[in-house]
């Protein structure tokens, strides 16, 4: 099975402060690869390093089979494919919903703004948030928000689709009305990396579960094993802890 | 907001205890403009009484608030003023397209435009730190010594060009710090949906910095009205210019006051419609309250 993407022997480092070791990572098409770890073990490094937002001191990224961890590689190009959605929402503030959502459409992909609307639209409805359509981001609930920062994603249609912790900012009861979302567009067979602390979540999605702790992947495997029979120490331990917080 | 209508709940009627609050807010209402006027009164009273008693108010109502002198040279004051009036939507149009362009180089990461950048850099050094009404002299009477063919002799012209070149620095730092102001989440926000570097700065982050820095900017707008004054050194017949003519020739200073009183009748409106304009962009996009 050819993978979406792939990673091999990646390292990133921030100065002396090395955040990722050594990390090989394969996501066929259709599977959803969730990362876990405790803040700081270098979830949120590796995505953006995939979205080529940094860049990376050694190791090979491939999407498709090309590599696009070539210094010379058009970042643009690329990110057309594989968009990411963040923590904080990251909406922009002086563009309406429907304006959020069309703005890459129009001007990225050249999509007319009949279409773009079109596109985004039955997006909005699908995920019904049609009625927000015309409001800014701050009148809306953060759910609200990260919802229509999927849906921006999507309007996009990319082969990839990254997830920063996207329900970290958000209260329990609107927690779930993201992560359905992101089950719909699991079952649709949206290629999607994520990270999260939500392990319920990640059990239900989740093809693979890496586990991650200072910049390497100590054990991996489907959720039904790392996350119910962890082998590693250090993964038995940080689900205890989870476990003590209530997230699982 | 959503509304929630809850349909179990009775009509409100308000309850005694807040009828009772209603009495005592009413109360300190009242008090507090008793207290207002009261204070008014005395503060504004004092200050009549020592300017009215002042040993030289007589002299000073006759030369500087001469009402019917005013009426005689409002007309020549006021056709000055559409020259400052004219001078400003001018000047305005080519700063902010000249600003605009040099805050983009300032803050340029392109390594084409590296040596424009640098340009940018000491163009905004020179002109923020000389005084303006040095340039306007150095422009006004320097550039015509060097009979350039093809250049204007205009002092109307030339003073423009001046006050051009100096508030374009000031405007285009203005413009910068709103650029570094925005957060670079949504930078990365914008070039994670594909957008290049250009289309990022076009479609989010150029509009949020300008939203943010229109009160700065209002304020150097303002100022440049005011120092538009400036160019009558060079022969120009604004406001300040006319004002002038007719002060020396009867040196009654009448005329001082009715500029500034025009100036005034300018600047006030232009800044209360910007803080209202502000308000209502600010209170669509944002709903976390203004406290």
């Amino acid at each position: 099975m050819s993978s979406v993407l792939e990673l091999r022997n990646v390292r990133k480092s921030f100065g002396e402060n090395v955040i990722l070791h050594d990390i090989s990572l394969a996501v066929p098409e259709h599977t959803a690869t969730v990362l876990i770890g405790a803040s700081g073990s270098g979830k949120s490094t590796l995505l953006r390093c995939i979205n080529l937002l940094e860049s990376i001191d050694d190791g090979v990224i491939l999407l498709d089979g090309k590599e696009i961890s070539d210094p010379g590689i058009d970042g643009d190009a690329v990110r057309r494919k594989l968009t990411m959605v963040f923590q904080s929402f990251n909406l922009f503030p002086h563009k309406t919903v429907l304006e959020n959502v069309t703005l890459a459409p129009i001007k990225v992909h050249g999509k007319s703004k009949e279409e773009a609307i079109e596109i985004a639209t039955s997006l909005l409805s699908r995920f019904d948030l049609l009625e927000k359509a015309d409001q800014y981001p701050d009148r809306l609930s953060g759910g609200q928000q990260q919802r229509v920062a999927i849906i921006r994603s999507l309007a996009v249609n990319p082969r990839l689709l990254l997830l920063d912790e996207v329900t970290s900012a958000l209260d329990p009861v609107l927690v779930n009305e993201v992560l359905s979302i992101v089950r719909d567009l699991k079952s649709d067979g949206m290629t999607m990396v994520l990270a999260t602390h939500e392990m319920g979540f990640a059990t239900q999605v989740a093809d693979e579960v890496c586990f991650l702790e200072s910049g390497i992947i100590l054990e991996r495997g489907p959720a039904s094993e790392v996350l119910a029979r962890p082998q590693h120490l250090r993964t038995q331990d940080f689900l205890k802890r989870v476990h003590e917080a209530g997230r699982l | 907001m959503e509304k929630r209508e809850n349909e179990h709940a009775s009509p409100w009627t308000p309850s005694a205890r807040e009828l009772e609050r209603r009495q005592v807010r009413r109360a300190i209402t009242k008090q507090k403009i008793i207290i207002a006027s009261l204070s008014s009164l005395i503060v504004i009273g004092l200050l009549a009484a020592v300017v009215v008693t002042s040993p030289g108010f007589q002299v000073v109502r006759q030369t500087f608030f001469d009402f019917n002198y005013g009426q005689v040279v409002i007309k020549t004051v006021s056709r000055g003023i559409l020259v400052n009036l004219m001078l400003t939507i001018v000047a305005s149009i080519l700063i902010s397209f000249i600003a605009l362009v040099l805050a983009l180089l300032r803050t340029t990461k392109s390594a084409a435009l590296v040596p424009f950048r640098f340009l940018a850099t000491v163009y905004v050094d020179i002109f923020r730190g000389v005084p303006l009404l040095l340039v306007i002299l150095l422009v006004g009477f320097g550039v015509p010594a060097l009979r350039l063919t093809g250049m204007t002799n205009s002092v109307l012209v030339l003073g423009t060009i001046a006050v051009v070149l100096t508030y374009s620095a000031y405007v285009a730092e203005v413009i910068r710090s709103g650029i570094l102001s925005i957060h670079p989440s949504q930078r990365a926000a914008a070039r994670s949906l594909g957008l290049s570097q250009a289309q990022t700065m076009r479609h989010v982050v150029l509009p949020q910095a300008i939203s943010r820095v229109i009160p700065p900017l209002l304020n150097d707008f303002v100022s440049l009205l005011k120092d538009t004054g400036l160019v009558s050194i060079l022969g120009v017949t604004d406001a300040v210019r006319a004002a002038q003519i007719h002060a020396s020739r009867t040196f009654n200073y009448t005329p001082y006051v009715v500029a500034a009183i025009l100036f005034l009748i300018i600047t006030i409106p232009l800044t209360r419609y910007t803080d209202k304009a502000l308000h209502r962009t600010y209170s669509a996009q944002n709903a976390q309250g203004e406290a």
